[in-house]
């Protein structure tokens, strides 16, 4: 395996190879510089890391821990299965790692007034959460349809003080939410942070959504040395941005480690939300990367059981580890990752999010392929509890 | 000479500000936007934009994001596209500028698309989401089959930057009036003027305004600080208010009002 020299960060211009960029309107380009330049001062800057640091641990409640799976290993042979367990933070999932951390840039910004996109939920209900805690003006864009699967999110958002705004054009869904995000930021730029949650979207968002969430890579690989000794083989998380995958991925770039990411197959390849496997190079929301789209440039209906791994895109550094060969990307169905869910559930004790069910699939069709002193990593990316709904509409209120 | 230098020289000559409707190509269906694109130019348009629909116009307001949605619906695509602008330009010498965001352009190839935008009688492209910092390919294309690659300037952008955006295009620079996105207003934004200025310092190619130009008070208010006005918005609005019989007919008296406007002395 191959660890050369991976380029730890996007080049000036923001592209990762040939993905990533700024395709955006001229509006747009001084608060992306802006943000870009606040940023790179305050990633060194020490009084600003040590107030991250303190909220991460005493408000979210990191470090998250990594969980043995035992009985699931019993069950399965082969490679012993290890959870990073993100469903154990703040408001149930890793988004409110990047919602702390750029909230913190609004804040040193002078900016009071904080928006967002939002899919599944998590990423709104992780940005209410952090404007309540720091004061903050917060509206929340979110497409029609997943107002309706993910509706105790849209509870959770309004209880924190957000103003949540259904979002009717389009397929009224996630991609809808970032362009209506976008007219707004386009709109109050002057007054506005833009509270981007996925490894997508313009320079410098891809970046810094990384470096936001690469802390669960770096506890991660700290408690394997810690608890096993050595290095997973593998580590595996869901992607759709990619926020949560990037974030555990990059702290083991440069290590002997397989990276898989799982995208969302949904019920086969004609109602697919897998980018990486079913896409081609594309521009969406501000980058060039994997994006579904019809032979017209179009962009093309997506499904995903998941709400949040139904965006027609891929966050530029994913399409770049792809090419690369440093990371590879499988999907899993609907199907597989509800028999996941309900796996986990069974055997552990533990209700993952669709989105993070996705990854776990995976895992338990890996590990028995693997000798018994392997060991996958999982990045459990948040917890099952919004998507009940979702769950007993496809199996029933259980037997 | 180039029809938009022509264009632009023209309206100088005379006094006047040069008057660029847009046309939604493919809505309410492509033979209709074809019709309203002639009429516009009977009625005194100088210049055409023609805007191809996308799926996520992110700079478009309702009423343009509901005229795409349509356009698609309708089976719009950027082939059918192509061929409206060669069919407009068969009774026309007026600049023909296609708009749309970049990833139909993208798919279609740039070489290929600035070859067969030129066959077609296309005059320059505006992509709003492609800033001269990531258009390079885009340009090369362009500038090997003589078509302008039109930039955009906002208000939000600095005076040095738009030297050097002004610098990566040609034809004319497209002045975005407000931050926000497209859509009819009730007034022009506060410091349109000091921006145009500020534009007209920086840079030498023809200023031509647009996002919220909605009336013939719009343009008139445009003369000595533009060269241009652009109108989108608020012509598909009249267009969607008019019986469909007469919203030809409406929208372009709208376009002959604001030509009436933009004799400047």
């Amino acid at each position: 395996m191959t660890t050369a020299a991976h380029a730890h960060t996007p080049d000036a211009a923001g592209y990762f190879g040939t993905w990533g960029g700024r395709y955006v309107p001229e509006t747009l380009v001084p608060a992306l510089q802006e943000l870009e330049d606040a940023f790179m001062r305050l990633r060194d800057d020490a009084a600003f890391q040590a107030e991250l640091e303190r909220l991460l641990h005493h408000y979210a409640g990191r470090p998250t821990p990594i969980y043995d799976a035992r009985r699931l290993h019993e069950e399965l042979g082969g490679a012993r299965i290890w959870l990073k367990r993100e469903d154990l933070a703040h408001t149930g999932a890793h988004k409110i790692n990047n919602a702390l951390g750029q909230a913190l840039l609004a804040v040193r910004s002078g900016k009071r007034r904080v928006i967002a996109e939002t899919g599944a939920g998590q990423h709104g209900v992780a940005t209410a959460t952090v404007c309540a805690m720091f004061g903050l003006e917060c509206v929340v864009y979110m497409g029609e349809e997943d107002v309706h699967r993910q509706a105790l999110n849209v509870v959770r958002m309004r209880m924190l003080g957000a103003e949540v705004v259904p979002v009717t054009s389009g397929s009224q869904t996630l991609k809808d939410a970032i362009n209506e995000a976008l007219r707004d930021w386009v709109t109050h730029v002057e007054s506005t942070f833009y509270l981007f949650g996925s490894a997508t979207g313009p320079h410098p968002y891809p970046l810094i959504v990384r470096e936001f969430q690469k802390v669960i890579g770096i506890e991660a690989r700290a408690q394997m040395l810690e608890q096993t000794g050595r290095l997973p083989d593998t580590v595996v998380a869901c992607v759709n941005g990619g926020s949560n995958a990037i974030g555990i991925f990059h702290p083991f770039v440069d290590d002997p480690v397989a990276l898989v990411g799982v995208e969302a197959g949904g019920t086969g390849p004609a109602e697919t939300a897998a980018t990486l496997e079913a896409g081609s190079p594309g521009i969406l929301h501000g980058a060039i990367s994997y994006l579904l789209q019809d032979e017209d440039g179009q962009v093309a209906p997506t499904h995903s059981i998941a709400a949040g791994l139904d965006y027609p895109g891929v966050g530029p550094e994913h399409a770049y580890l792809r090419d690369t060969g440093r990371a590879t990307y499988v999907s899993i169905t609907d199907e597989q990752a509800l028999d996941a869910l309900q796996t986990l559930a069974r055997f552990e004790g533990i209700i993952p999010a669709l989105e993070s069910a996705h990854a776990m699939a995976h895992a338990i069709e890996l590990a028995p392929t693997l000798p018994g002193d392997a060991s996958i990593l999982v990045n459990l990316s948040g917890r099952g509890d919004k998507d009940m709904d979702t769950v007993v509409g496809a199996l029933g209120a259980g037997d | 000479m180039s029809r938009i230098d022509t264009a632009f020289r023209a309206a100088k000559a005379d006094g006047r500000l040069v008057i660029a409707p847009y046309v939604a190509l493919g809505y309410p269906d492509m033979a209709t936007s074809v019709t309203l694109a002639r009429a516009y130019i009977d009625a005194g348009a100088n210049l055409l934009e023609l805007g191809v629909p996308f799926s996520d116009p992110i700079a478009d307001g309702p009423t343009i994001q509901r005229a795409t949605q349509r356009a698609l619906a309708e089976g719009s695509t950027l082939t059918g596209c192509i061929e409206a602008a060669a069919e407009i330009r068969t009774a026309t010498g007026v600049p023909l500028v296609l708009m749309g965001y970049a990833n139909p352009f993208l798919q279609w190839g740039y070489d290929d698309l600035a070859r067969d935008l030129h066959d077609a009688g296309v005059d320059g492209l505006i992509v709003p989401d492609l800033l001269p910092d990531d258009n390079e390919d885009l340009a090369q294309a362009c500038s090997a089959h003589d078509l302008d690659v039109i930039p955009l300037v906002a208000p939000t952008t600095p005076s040095d930057r738009i030297g050097r955006v002004a610098a990566r295009g040609s034809g004319f620079l497209y002045c975005v009036s407000l931050t926000g996105v497209t859509g009819r207003r009730q007034d022009l934004q506060t410091g349109l003027a000091a921006f145009l200025q500020r534009v007209g310092d920086a840079a030498t190619l023809p200023r031509a305004v647009g996002f919220g130009i909605s009336t013939p008070a719009h343009v008139r208010a445009l003369c000595g600080q533009a060269e241009a006005a652009i109108m989108a918005s608020a012509l598909i609005d009249i267009f969607d208010a008019a019986p469909p019989s007469e919203a030809v007919a409406r929208a372009a008296a709208q376009v002959e009002a604001m030509a009436d406007a933009a004799t400047c002395r």
